[in-house]
């Protein structure tokens, strides 16, 4: 019994912080950044369906977001039009189906391999369709993209959704219901077949099963979340257009899992509201934010490949075990470094953006971490390069430290859990 | 725990935004300030800068100071609806967007919404460069005014210049593929058709938008049709790389663009040697604008080293301080009324006018064609030695066609 | 319609020329080292780039040489401390790594050199009119560059077939193990072709630069038709690279050449929702014609036009 409830407790968490986040955020900026949010959520998790659980990369998976969103647009307007008794909550139900159908009818052809060929597939299908848009005008609205007025529709038990209060409480509904259900999904023997299916194939067939078949259906269900998302999207902002199913928004979207991890469900979430969050604010702090992305991808894939929540798993083990404290004096030693390498190397790169790209129409004299400094002499990079130098040596002789504790929490909990 | 955190993290963010100096006018600017988009964003914002700069030190707006918030939109739709959401929290009631008629159908249906919902906090939004036709036909919002021709207008303008061209006999239109490329080529043609029944219109193109690498199979095309003038509404690298193909393969044709002049144009053009064979409407040149202009585009050139791409930003911020003054107040509501149907000197001379039907900017138009400059002329662009020389002027009465706007009035 | 014919075909080759030059190093990275290198249309444009800064420099004669060297000692470095670390963690990864270093390369090329195209020119020995033909003139600047990209396929057929070398990466390329237990250090050929790859894409940059436009987008611009070429041509097969190359730069210059659409063969109305449809013309489609032959050729023959692998 008490498992079940200790089980349920994240869920409960979840839902209670899908309520109150409006209170704490209240500003209308921070709603629709939330609203936004949420929909992501349901994105990189649909995603991580097909990379993390099934081993599918895909460079196209924009397209069944982005023809869901466009499918309930179209809905909406002509439930409108017609002054059909629908109203907006059932609406990203059509952008599940329309994603659904969409899903299928191009993972017929697409998940017929995997690997290689099937990311190369799935990225000729991205650009198939994004190049479409521009030819398919009354469908995709050409340029300026399909536009709606959300609170015109039938109203549900008094509610118009005029506000973006109501849109956020629709959002985090349907966002808590999708990541139930994607959940619950990983839970069921057919979870485990895609777990397989990633593994070993071969083994999958002499089980009795068909990969390409388990493929198919994994593509489907990861089509009808991104369906679900387009349509909420498209709910959010009231508008569709085409780049909202390019490549950029594929790989915001591998971006998104790869960040928060894609080896535990709970990645995808964690890195859809890091990125939206840095995605919208961190153009106001710098105009190289696109660099920092890069960066960050890069760094993840070199030194954090099960992401963000696979960093805190493995951390949170050894809390539960009560062994942090062997690595905190290894932590404490390696963290200054590393905090003056970031800041060494975020000094650099705004340095250089400033004297590069800006010095010549806006001057060389800029604000760096609080300080007045002009880019165009010596001594703020002499400064930035120094302290960069200086971390990252400095990081490089204490890590064999980080990787000894480690070793060492290791081997005691193996002995431990052994006895 | 991690909720929790990113949660604080995103009060924190949101709080850290700028505390407001209540005294000021703030403008919010909505363009793309980064990835491939900036180039033309940070010269609109940059031109902005300078306007709030010049109307601030003059005594600003009912003694207010004036000031711009730079919104970068990445030139996404969403994004820029996001950002226009941020520019409200902070109290910002005007903004003002150029690029991308993507952007400006979304944030003027935005307005329209917002407005509503959202009633004594109203937003009003000035376009003043994207330039499709529906923004004010179908599309037209109260709150939305446009200080740029719109395409359709800028084409009636190109073909009234045009009918007194006998030269032009076969005529080729190349356009992107989208919809303003596509308003070009029907307006073109439908407009020569009537004006100059006798051109015959020899090749009509669209190709995808910012996907061509190497024009050379287009060029080919054009040669092939025997064209003797080319219409083209690219821009960007589709224009430079379009006169590129054209100079390789030794194309011998007029050009009429509308974006030949934008950020990288110029160099583009000197690059294939096309002496005064480029020809570009807009709302003035510097090297024909009247004194006050030309002296105000030297000001302007030492400070901020780019020329005035946007004289029709000069109109705006003008237009928008009269409207404030006469209205003594700043709130969009007001201004809005003082706008419609405004009448004043344009910047390049000429009488301009905001038509109340639809919130369109009626005046003089332009045609130049770039070349090496004559003895004289003071403005070169991009530091090529080359510059605008003035080939024909429409008279904004003669640039006036009907709209299907129906307006909404609060 | 003969003059249209005859440079299409021209406009053609020379573009599928130039798509083998950075085809050719795709393959071979990809059939040793099981790498899809997203970032190789950035090593493209780094050519590109640094054949801009030498040629205002020094000139376009020594970029021509320099330019593709120091992009194979990017490629080199990027091979070593990069994607060497990754290598242990698999393919998706090391995909992902290239995945990422486009974006930044592409980020800093922006940060260096500007939004805006930059004014990279041929030599001026090379700014001539090569012949005329129908009164259409054909620049002296693509003949050199159709003459170097066949130059290269000359060259490396020679270094494939004629050397130990070649000899070598041949055998590595389906049994690498075997090359591996027969003492030839992997590691090292593989950074070495990694380099040789991004060299050939940078003088592929270099050459293309001056006669197309060199900008921050030209490598999102050919990226994913460089896939397109690899995978129809049939993965690891440097035949089927070239085959691809040529078939792709054909498609889609003949491809504008044409004003067919629906509503011309059939008649003007369309049935209902197919309106826009109707009225495409082939040449509006000729940007989309590789990815339809992509999807085609791997609904039909998994592996590609002349490839026997399937990963």
């Amino acid at each position: 019994m008490s498992a079940r409830l200790g089980s349920l407790m994240p869920w409960l968490a979840l839902a209670l912080l899908f309520i109150v986040t409006p209170q704490i955020l209240s500003s209308a900026t921070a709603l629709t950044m939330t609203s936004l949010m949420g929909v992501m959520i349901i994105f990189a998790l649909s995603y991580n369906m097909l990379l993390g659980q099934t081993g599918l990369l895909s460079f196209g998976h924009a397209v069944y977001f982005g023809l869901g969103g466009f499918v309930a647009i179209h809905t909406m307007n002509a439930v409108i039009h017609s002054k059909l008794p629908v109203s907006i909550p059932m609406i990203p139900l059509v952008g599940g189906l329309a994603g659904l159908a969409f899903g299928a009818l191009f993972g017929l052809v697409s998940t017929r391999r995997a690997g290689i060929v099937f990311s190369m597939i799935s990225l000729g299908l991205g650009e198939l369709v994004s190049s479409s848009s521009f030819i398919l005008r009354s469908f995709f609205g050409g340029e300026e993209g399909v536009t709606t007025n959300r609170a015109k529709l039938a109203p549900f038990f008094g509610h118009r959704f005029g506000s973006q209060l109501e849109v956020y409480y629709l959002i985090a509904a349907w966002c808590f219901f999708c990541v139930a259900a994607m959940y619950a999904l990983t839970q069921t023997p057919f979870g485990r077949m895609c777990n397989a299916v990633r593994e070993n194939p071969e083994r999958v067939e002499f089980v009795g099963y068909s990969p390409r078949v388990l493929r198919l259906i994994a593509f489907c269900f990861a089509a009808f979340f991104a369906g679900v998302a387009g349509a909420l999207g498209a709910i959010s902002f009231e508008i569709m257009n085409a780049q909202q199913l390019g490549s950029q928004q594929s790989s915001l979207v591998l971006l998104m899992a790869y960040i928060g991890g894609v080896g535990s469900f709970a990645g995808p979430i964690v890195g859809a509201v890091i990125i939206t969050f840095l995605q919208i604010t961190l153009s106001d702090v710098t105009n190289a934010w696109q660099l920092y992305f890069g960066l960050m991808f890069i760094g993840a894939v070199l030194y954090a490949p099960d992401g963000v929540v696979g960093w805190l798993r493995m951390h949170l083990r050894v809390v539960r075990r009560g062994a942090a404290w062997r690595l905190a004096p290894a932590y404490a030693l390696v963290a200054p470094a590393l905090a003056l390498a970031g800041v060494g190397a975020i000094m650099t790169i705004e340095l250089a953006n400033r004297q590069l790209a800006q010095a010549r129409s806006e001057g060389s004299a800029m604000r760096l971490f609080g300080l007045d400094v002009d880019a165009s002499t010596a001594w703020p990079w002499i400064v930035a390069v120094g302290l960069f130098v200086l971390g990252a040596s400095g990081v490089r002789l204490l890590w064999p430290r980080v990787g000894e504790a480690w070793g060492d929490v290791n081997a005691r909990l193996q002995i431990r859990s052994g006895a | 725990m991690k909720f929790r955190f990113a949660c604080l993290a995103l009060a924190w963010a949101i709080s850290a935004a700028p505390a407001l100096a209540e005294d000021a006018i703030k403008i919010g600017f909505i363009d793309p300030l980064s990835g491939g988009g900036a180039s033309i964003g940070e010269i609109g914002l940059k031109t902005y800068q300078y306007l709030a700069d010049e109307a601030s030190v003059s005594g600003g707006l009912l003694g207010r100071k004036v000031e711009i918030v730079g919104l970068d939109n990445k030139t996404n739709p969403q994004e820029s609806l996001i950002q226009a959401q941020k520019a409200a929290d902070q109290g910002i009631r005007i903004i003002t967007q150029g690029n991308g008629s993507s952007v400006a159908a979304a944030l003027s249906g935005w307005v329209t919404k917002y407005n509503d919902r959202n009633p004594g906090k109203e937003v009003i939004y000035l376009n003043y460069a994207a330039v499709d036709p529906v923004l004010t036909n179908d599309k037209c919002s109260y709150w939305h005014f446009r200080w740029d021709a719109n395409s359709d207008i800028k084409m009636a303008a190109l073909t009234n210049f045009m009918k007194g061209k006998p030269n032009i006999k076969k005529v080729y239109l190349i356009n992107q593929d989208y919809s303003f490329g596509q308003a070009v080529r029907t307006t073109a043609r439908s407009m020569l058709k009537e004006k100059r029944p006798d051109i015959e219109i020899v090749g009509d193109e669209l190709h995808p938008l910012l996907k061509i690498t190497d024009f050379a199979p287009y060029v080919a095309k054009i040669k092939a049709s025997g064209a003797d003038t080319v219409i083209t509404g690219n821009w960007g690298q589709d224009i430079a790389l379009l006169l590129k193909a054209a100079a390789d393969a030794g194309l011998q044709t007029d050009w009429y663009t509308y974006y030949a002049g934008g950020a990288g144009g110029p160099t583009g053009i000197k690059q294939t040697g096309l002496a005064h064979r480029v020809f570009a409407i807009v709302e003035g040149f510097p090297n024909s604008a009247p004194e006050a202009a030309q002296k105000w585009e030297a000001a302007f050139r030492a400070k901020t080293g780019v020329g005035l791409f946007y004289p029709r930003a000069v109109n705006e911020m003008r237009m928008l301080a009269m409207a404030v003054n006469q209205a003594k107040s700043a709130d969009p509501k007001a201004i809005a009324a003082q706008l419609e149907g405004m009448k004043t000197e344009g910047f390049d001379g000429g009488e301009i006018f905001m038509r109340k039907e639809d919130h369109q900017l009626f005046q003089d138009m332009y045609i130049g064609s770039f070349g090496p400059l004559d003895p004289g002329a003071k403005f070169d662009e991009e530091g090529t030695g080359w510059g605008w020389k003035l080939a024909g002027v429409i008279k904004a009465k003669d640039t006036i066609l009907p709209t299907t706007c129906k307006m909404e009035r609060p | 319609m003969l003059q249209l014919i005859t440079f299409s075909a021209l406009n053609g080759v020379l573009y599928g020329m130039l798509l083998f030059m950075m085809a050719s190093g795709l393959t071979l990275i990809f059939s040793m080292m099981g790498v899809l290198n997203f970032a190789h249309a950035s090593f493209y444009m780094l050519g590109a780039y640094f054949g801009f800064e030498i040629s205002r420099r020094i000139g376009f004669w020594p970029g021509l040489v320099l330019a593709p060297l120091l992009v194979g000692a990017v490629g080199a470095l990027v091979e070593r401390y990069g994607l060497r670390r990754v290598h242990r963690l698999g393919h998706v990864s090391e995909l992902l790594f290239t995945f990422g270093l486009a974006f930044v390369i592409e980020e800093m090329v922006q940060m260096v050199w500007g939004k805006l195209p930059v004014d990279y020119r041929g030599p001026p020995s090379l700014d001539f009119v090569a012949f005329r033909l129908f009164d259409t003139t054909y620049p002296a600047y693509r003949m050199f560059m159709l003459s170097v990209a066949v130059a290269m396929f000359v060259v490396l057929l020679a270094l494939l077939t004629r050397t130990r070398v070649g000899l070598i990466i041949q055998a590595a390329l389906t049994h690498p193990d075997m090359v591996a237990m027969l003492g030839h250090n992997v590691p090292r050929i593989f950074m070495l072709v990694f380099g040789a790859g991004a060299a050939l894409a940078g003088l592929a940059g270099v050459i293309a630069g001056p006669a197309l436009v060199t900008q921050p987008a030209m490598a999102t611009l050919l990226g994913p038709i460089l896939f397109v070429v690899i995978v129809v041509g049939g993965l690891g097969s440097l035949t089927g690279a070239f085959v691809a190359s040529l078939l792709i730069g054909l498609l889609q210059t003949f491809a504008v050449a044409m004003n067919f659409s629906l509503a011309e063969v059939f008649g003007p109305t369309a049935p209902p929702f197919l309106d826009d449809l109707w009225r495409v013309t082939i040449a509006q489609l000729a940007p989309v014609m590789p990815y339809i032959l992509l999807v085609l050729v791997l609904i039909v023959r998994p592996t590609g036009l002349m490839g026997t692998r399937e990963s």
